[in-house]
């Protein structure tokens, strides 16, 4: 059985894992379009930040891809799958057959339509390492940087780079911070952390245009900067399996098994879409335990296991200069909410269940709200006076509770 | 595997084993030294409510463990018996690992700069769970369920 899985972040290396829990003999070749091996994406904002070495990132020990007998491509890019002779096109031309592929592209940055972006020269996207690299390469303690979005990506960068530059601003459409993740509340507290962090925001506004060096505000303002990073959103890259005749709406389409509809063809990760459960819709769900549970799930079914991934929901756990900010699920229904100086906590709940969450500096034991929402526990099945304060396993019935700290447990 | 089990019927709520756990991680060989006047920050935590109700929660050590699958640096992972183990010098403190946790299991260390988890006593010279080997009514016991 040959295995081929293009892309090499967390879907494929937990679709390795998934292919050899249940195939040990199988050559599995990963196609890599950056030129290292898998480490974890999300840290290059850790690695500016002065938090993780270089080489402390790996996502899996030196020894993973040798003991698991993987051969990978590194600095391969797949132009193109030719489902009929079931092989894969390499840019350089070479062909490799498969007889089960995985899809893990992932997503790419999203670059808006500015006029005069292309007279920026010191311009940057923050998606990969060698994004970093190349940013890290490009600061200097007299840099003046702007940052197009005050999104995860945006905002962590600015984390990243804050204390290598002279002055940093950050630009959003949107009138606040981490608007896919935040409400109004919890993006002020934020912001302010941020900007007492020394951070500018220019929000609820954006680039008209740029000359050169000068971004042209639509409020009027100008700002001056040395170095640009685009962090405006991602787009899911589709086109190998489009290409090939596979089904794409806003992202790959996949059963409960990961396949897409052209056979012995699966996808999993950023590029693909999955059921949320809290909204009842299928979405691209372009977060990091998702790519991992679903690049498992494809290669244990790729190696003929049996295995079902049956959707998610939106989750995020970030934080800036020393903050912890956990959030889930749907902000939608009814709400309790409490405040301290620098904390503040909201769930939403509706139907008799939990449906979101939004933490700042209160993450402790937040799992067991994230549980909540993820098994749709009843509310009325625990003590949700006890449990909304503070989570734990008191609120349970004490038989529930016996089992989980009484059983083996799956999960 | 050999995983801690806890019985909530026994437990007296003496939280014995959290000073035992803290002990059993502080590297020093004076349980005195090691605890007295500070704060301690136990891989095992109590939980204690009305009616006398208490019990210790510490990692389940999931056989599909969520936060492995989470990690976003690769910092947790299970040995080849199946604990579910953290390596410090990875972690970032994301905390997104907390934040999944269904039982709550996982925190934030001393220094609140990484994620701690209870190792069964692995990475410390303890050799065996110390809360179960302290904890006086053996309402915590280190047993092969499954």
């Amino acid at each position: 059985m040959r295995y081929v899985i293009i892309g090499n972040s967390t879907a494929a290396t937990f679709a390795i894992e998934g292919v050899r829990s249940v195939d040990g003999e199988g050559a599995i070749t990963v196609i890599s379009e950056e030129n290292r091996p898998a480490y974890g994406r999300p840290l290059i904002s850790y690695y500016l930040y002065g938090k993780i070495p270089a080489a402390r990132m790996n996502y899996r020990p030196a020894s993973f891809y040798e003991e698991n007998r993987v051969e990978v491509l590194l600095g391969a890019r797949a132009e193109r799958i030719d489902p009929a002779a079931k092989k894969v096109v390499l840019a350089d031309k070479r062909e490799i057959f498969y007889d089960k592929l995985l899809v893990a592209t992932g997503s790419r940055p999203f670059t808006p339509p500015v006029e005069g972006l292309e007279t920026v020269t010191e311009k940057f996207n923050f998606m990969t390492m060698d994004d970093a690299l190349a940013l890290e390469q490009a600061l200097a303690p007299q840099t003046r940087a702007l940052i197009l979005g005050a999104g995860l990506i945006g905002l962590k960068c600015a984390e990243g780079i804050l204390h290598r530059v002279k002055e940093l601003t950050v630009v959003d459409l949107a009138p606040r911070v981490l608007p896919s993740i935040l409400d109004e509340e919890g993006a002020s507290l934020v912001q302010r952390q941020l900007e007492n962090e020394g951070v500018k925001f220019a929000l609820n506004d954006s680039v008209l245009r740029f000359s050169q060096n000068v971004a042209h505000l639509k409020s009027g303002k100008k700002v001056a900067f040395d170095v640009l990073v685009v962090a405006v959103g991602v787009r899911p890259n589709v086109e190998l399996v489009r290409d090939a005749g596979g089904e794409v709406r806003r992202g790959i389409v996949v059963n409960e098994r990961q396949q897409t509809s052209i056979p012995d063809v699966y996808a999993a990760g950023d590029n693909c879409e999955s059921f949320d459960f809290s909204t009842k819709q299928n979405r691209v769900l372009a977060i990091l335990p998702n790519a991992a549970l679903q690049g498992e799930c494809a290669g244990k079914n790729m190696a003929g296991g049996k295995a079902a991934y049956l959707g998610g929901a939106m989750f995020n756990a970030i934080g800036f200069f020393g903050s912890h900010i956990a959030t889930a699920g749907v902000y939608e229904g009814e709400s309790y909410v409490e405040r301290g100086e620098n904390t503040y906590k909201k769930l939403f709940y509706k139907d008799n269940v939990l449906k979101g969450f939004i933490l700042i500096n209160n993450i402790e034991r937040a799992g067991i709200y994230t549980s909540l929402i993820r098994d749709m526990v009843p509310l009325d099945s625990v003590d949700f006076d006890v449990i909304k304060r503070a989570p734990g396993l008191m609120a349970f019935a004490s038989k529930v509770r016996g089992e989980k700290l009484g059983t083996r447990r799956e999960r | 595997m050999k995983v801690v089990y806890v019985n909530e019927e026994w437990c007296l709520g003496c939280h014995l084993c959290e000073y035992e756990c803290a002990f059993a991680n502080s590297g020093d060989t004076d349980m005195v030294r090691a605890l007295k006047d500070r704060e301690i920050f136990p891989r095992i935590r109590v939980e204690d409510g009305e009616n006398d109700v208490h019990f210790a929660v510490n990692c389940r050590h999931c056989r599909d463990a969520l936060c492995v699958k989470s990690c976003i640096a690769g910092a947790l992972s299970k040995t080849e018996e199946g604990a579910v183990v953290i390596d410090r010098e990875k972690c970032v403190g994301c905390f997104t690992c907390v934040a999944v946790c269904p039982y709550g299991a996982i925190m934030p260390d001393a220094e609140g700069k990484a994620a701690q988890k209870c190792a069964l006593c692995t990475d410390n010279l303890m050799g065996e769970p110390q809360c179960v080997k302290h904890c006086p009514n053996r309402a915590i016991v280190f047993e092969d369920r499954g």
